[in-house]
């Protein structure tokens, strides 16, 4: 039963994962990623995670897409790549030692693999996540609060124009 | 009932996918959706392990990752933005005032 | 009442001069120029009354003729470990004595200073080095242990360097205030060795615990750390074979010779073995070699004065001359003859040093004895105070060499009865005829005769230099009387107490023939001056041949450690400092520099600024270690 939602589920978010890394335009690409977040969604979905699922559409969805989509339009013609590639071989070497890497990975996660047992009652559920997040995850909580200020304070240095520059 | 082997070869499959794009791509855009994609992978992989062992501070962790992931892409992007304003490009191999 | 007045009066002494130093040193910039002059006059003087006070009180406290030793403790120096040292002072006869020389002497040398000094741009630099010598000295003279006791004899050499180079822009003075420095080292590291060896023996350094201690000594310890110790006096006493910086010392002003190269300082050495006489009294076979090197050093010092030109010079080795007289003295066991002669040659040679300089002063620097002559005339005063010190330097009676010179004779002579060595009394004897000659030539040459240069026109010193030398005059003539035994011999019987030999076999050896001998001191004496009058007597200077040419090259010692020492020595410098600082140790450096660059070079390329290659080197990186990891399981 789960493998009906769990193929094409998959299917599509290496579909998309491949789309994010060829597409020619940037748009393409943001387009891309936004079905593989969307159907990794899904897939949290499946593993017992309906809060991390909400929060997957809302937050990488609907808020970094979005960045993403602004940048590019702001960037417009510009925000692809350059017309000469400086690093002929980078590919080639590049194919090769990914290759080399999914095939480590593969085996240590075959390692790791082990059956699931039945999830307890309320697994994945808003109410727990939040009892973890106010126990004994307090501390990082209120830095994820000071990180995200940072952010904010950086962007908009970063954003400011130079001091004396016309508007153009 | 898929077992956990699916979901962390998926989890791996689109890892190396996005380091792939790091490595390929030159468009810094690209390349930052690339690492986006490698930190849902990794994503998928914390929601798995979580399932598996039943524990819920997998979940937290992907919480906390997305915190970071959405600070990260806030100062990458200006980041993008700032250098686009000064060298006409977004171009990785143009940046290179590293090279010895 | 005395007792306070010793321990508040001593440690006072000292801080007088410190006073002056820095009074002079700080301030002297912003003084007047004649006031740096009347504040070190001032404090010298105040130091040498509170000598004079508490040896009055001394002789209130200790009775008649038995020496009282007192320690004054100060604070604790140094602890660690074993070594415990508490600075502290001593008062005894010794001590008293030489404070008293230092002080009188060093006060009538700073005021005749005050007018010598008068032309100097900064005369408070040179004010500064004299008080804070005198300071060194009597810090010498009145510690109570040895490494106090070194502090002081290391400063003291230190202002030896400071006022020899007075006129640093001079290159002779500079280097002749290098060589003093380095000399003098060579015997402050033999001194500091014998100290060690004192230490290691007896756990102390205290002098009157070491006084109580040396009877435990070995021989071996005794006689090697006597030894030791007297290389180390040769060095500051310029004895043979390390007298060589002392004639090149004449470059420093001439109160400065006479005050430190004549009365003080060069009596250190003998200050020195008179403190430690139990331990040198109880090593017989150092003090032979202590008794001939004074007397090869007396006979050497006087034959080469015969045949220098330099005024000052001839008074540097006849003070070369007359210090051998005291190692002589302290060799045949006669620590109190020995100090005796210490004191009088003190006022005696600071008067002919004095003389001198104020021959310098009329001529206008010119000391060359060719070019002087017919002063007599002009400098009535000075030529009077040169003849009476030239008169107490050759030993004739009643003046006070005759007295002291004649009682280390008489004990050399002894010396000989006893051990059946009579070569120091024998070069003793002959050495006093030959001082005789030298110093009737000097007088002939400087005073006698037409000028050699009638253009000059010299003129007598103010009173400030005079009155100085009026007063050693007057103690050259006199102090005889402080040894001499129709007078009762106060100083020897103040100092006998303290010095007497421990174990007395004086008394059970036949007595000299003391008439005899002393007829013989005095048809030296008269003998010497007869020849020097015949050979001299109009200017003339005989040439005296090869022998004249051997003597002029001062027996060619110091040829010979210009080529066997220094030579080799800038050879060395020259190859160290060329080929060897740049080839070997700069190459070194310069290798190792080159190769990193070379490294750094072929690295580099590794950066080549693209991001993108060094992401590829990270994930390489990842697939080594999980590999690494996989093959591991």
């Amino acid at each position: 039963m789960e493998w009906v939602v769990f193929i094409p589920a998959a299917a599509l978010a290496l579909a998309g994962g491949v789309g994010v890394v060829v597409a020619r335009q940037p748009v393409h690409s943001a387009i891309a990623l936004l079905v593989v977040l969307v159907a990794l969604a899904v897939t949290y979905l499946l593993l017992a995670a309906q809060f991390i699922a909400a929060l997957q559409v809302i937050i990488y969805a609907g808020a970094i897409v979005v960045l993403f989509l602004f940048v590019i339009m702001l960037l417009h013609a510009r925000s692809g790549e350059g017309p000469v590639p400086k690093l002929p071989r980078q590919p080639v070497a590049a194919a090769i030692v990914a290759a080399l890497y999914l095939a480590v990975l593969l085996v240590a996660v075959l390692d790791a693999s082990a059956p699931f047992p039945p999830p307890p009652e309320g697994f994945g559920e808003a109410r727990q996540i939040g009892a973890a997040l106010f126990a004994g995850f307090l501390l990082p909580f209120q830095l994820a609060a000071i990180i995200l200020l940072v952010g904010i304070v950086t962007a908009v240095i970063l954003g400011r124009r130079p001091e004396g520059e016309e508007e153009r | 009932m898929v077992p956990s082997f699916a979901y962390l070869a998926l989890s791996a499959a689109l890892f190396t996918l996005g380091a792939m794009g790091v490595l390929v791509r030159r468009s810094a855009l690209i390349i930052f959706m690339s690492v986006e994609l490698m930190l849902n992978s990794v994503n998928l992989a914390f929601v798995t392990f979580a399932r598996m062992h039943q524990s819920i501070e997998g979940q937290v962790v992907v919480f906390f990752v997305l915190v970071v992931t959405a600070v990260e892409v806030v100062v990458g992007l200006a980041l993008i933005v700032d250098i686009f304003r000064s060298r006409e490009s977004v171009d990785v191999d143009d940046v290179d005032l590293l090279r010895g | 009442m005395n007792d306070v007045v010793i321990r508040v009066g001593w440690p006072l002494m000292l801080v007088w001069p410190l006073v002056g130093w820095l009074a002079n040193g700080l301030l002297g910039g912003r003084l007047p120029r004649t006031a740096s002059g009347i504040i070190a006059s001032g404090v010298a003087g105040a130091s040498f009354a509170t000598a004079l006070l508490v040896a009055s009180a001394y002789r209130g406290v200790a009775a008649a003729d038995a020496a009282v030793s007192f320690p004054i403790p100060l604070f604790d120096w140094l602890g660690a470990g074993r070594l415990t040292v508490e600075a502290s002072l001593l008062v005894d006869p010794l001590a008293l004595v030489m404070a008293l020389v230092v002080g009188g002497v060093g006060f009538l040398i700073h005021v005749y200073s005050i007018g010598y000094m008068a032309d100097d741009p900064h005369p408070s630099r040179y004010f500064a080095y004299l008080n804070l010598f005198v300071f060194a000295m009597l810090l010498l003279v009145s510690a109570g242990n040895l490494l106090l006791l070194f502090v002081g004899w290391e400063l003291v050499g230190l202002c030896s360097y400071l006022l020899i180079g007075y006129w640093f822009d001079r290159p002779a003075a500079a280097a002749a205030g290098r060589k003093a420095f380095v000399v003098n080292r060579i015997g402050d590291a033999a001194f500091l060795l014998g100290v060690f060896l004192l230490f290691v023996a007896l756990g102390t350094l205290d002098i009157l615990e070491i006084r109580e201690g040396v009877a435990t000594l070995s021989g071996a310890e005794r006689r090697l750390a006597a030894l030791l110790l007297f290389a180390g006096a040769t060095g500051k006493s310029a004895q043979l074979p390390l007298h060589i910086w002392l004639p090149d010392a004449m470059e420093g002003p001439t109160p400065v010779s006479a005050l430190i190269h004549a009365a003080t300082m060069v009596t250190a050495g003998v200050f020195v073995i008179a403190r430690l006489d139990r331990l040198f009294l109880t090593a017989p076979e150092a003090l032979v070699v202590v008794a001939m090197v004074g007397a090869l050093t007396a006979f050497f010092a006087a034959t080469v004065a015969l045949r220098q030109h330099d005024l000052k010079r001839v008074l540097a080795y006849s003070t070369i001359s007359q210090l051998g007289y005291m190692f002589v003295g302290m060799g045949v066991a006669a620590p109190s003859a020995a100090i005796f002669h210490l004191v009088s040659h003190a006022f005696f040679k600071a008067l002919l040093f004095l003389a001198a300089g104020s021959v310098m002063h009329a001529m206008h620097e010119v000391i060359d004895m060719r070019r002087l002559g017919g002063l007599a005339r002009p400098l009535r005063q000075t030529a009077g105070g040169f003849v009476i010190g030239a008169l107490a330097l050759a030993g004739v009676p009643p003046f006070a060499g005759f007295f002291s010179k004649d009682l280390i004779l008489e004990h050399a002579f002894a010396f000989g009865l006893r051990t059946g060595n009579y070569l120091p009394y024998a070069l003793g004897l002959v050495t006093a005829a030959v001082t005789a000659v030298y110093i009737t030539r000097a007088v002939l040459l400087t005073f006698s005769g037409p000028p050699a240069e009638p253009g000059a026109r010299p003129h007598e010193a103010p009173p400030v230099m005079l009155w100085p030398m009026a007063a050693l005059a007057v103690l050259s003539v006199t102090g005889g009387l402080l040894g001499a035994s129709v007078a009762g011999a106060p100083l020897l019987r103040f100092l006998d107490g303290l010095l007497g030999l421990v174990e007395s076999g004086a008394e059970a050896a036949p007595h000299p023939p003391a008439g005899l001998l002393l007829g013989l001191s005095v048809a030296a004496a008269l003998a010497g001056m007869l020849v020097g009058w015949r050979a001299h007597r109009g200017r003339r200077d005989p040439v005296l041949g090869r022998v004249g040419v051997f003597l002029e090259q001062r027996w060619y010692i110091d040829a010979l450690y210009d080529r066997a020492i220094v030579a080799p020595g800038h050879t060395l410098a020259r190859w160290l400092a060329g080929p060897f600082d740049l080839g070997v140790i700069d190459g070194a450096v310069n290798l190792v520099g080159r190769g990193l660059g070379a490294l750094g070079g072929q690295a580099r390329r590794l950066q080549t600024g693209y991001a993108r290659q060094y992401a590829l080197g990270v994930l390489i990186g990842t697939v080594l270690i999980l590999g690494y990891w996989m093959l591991r399981w």
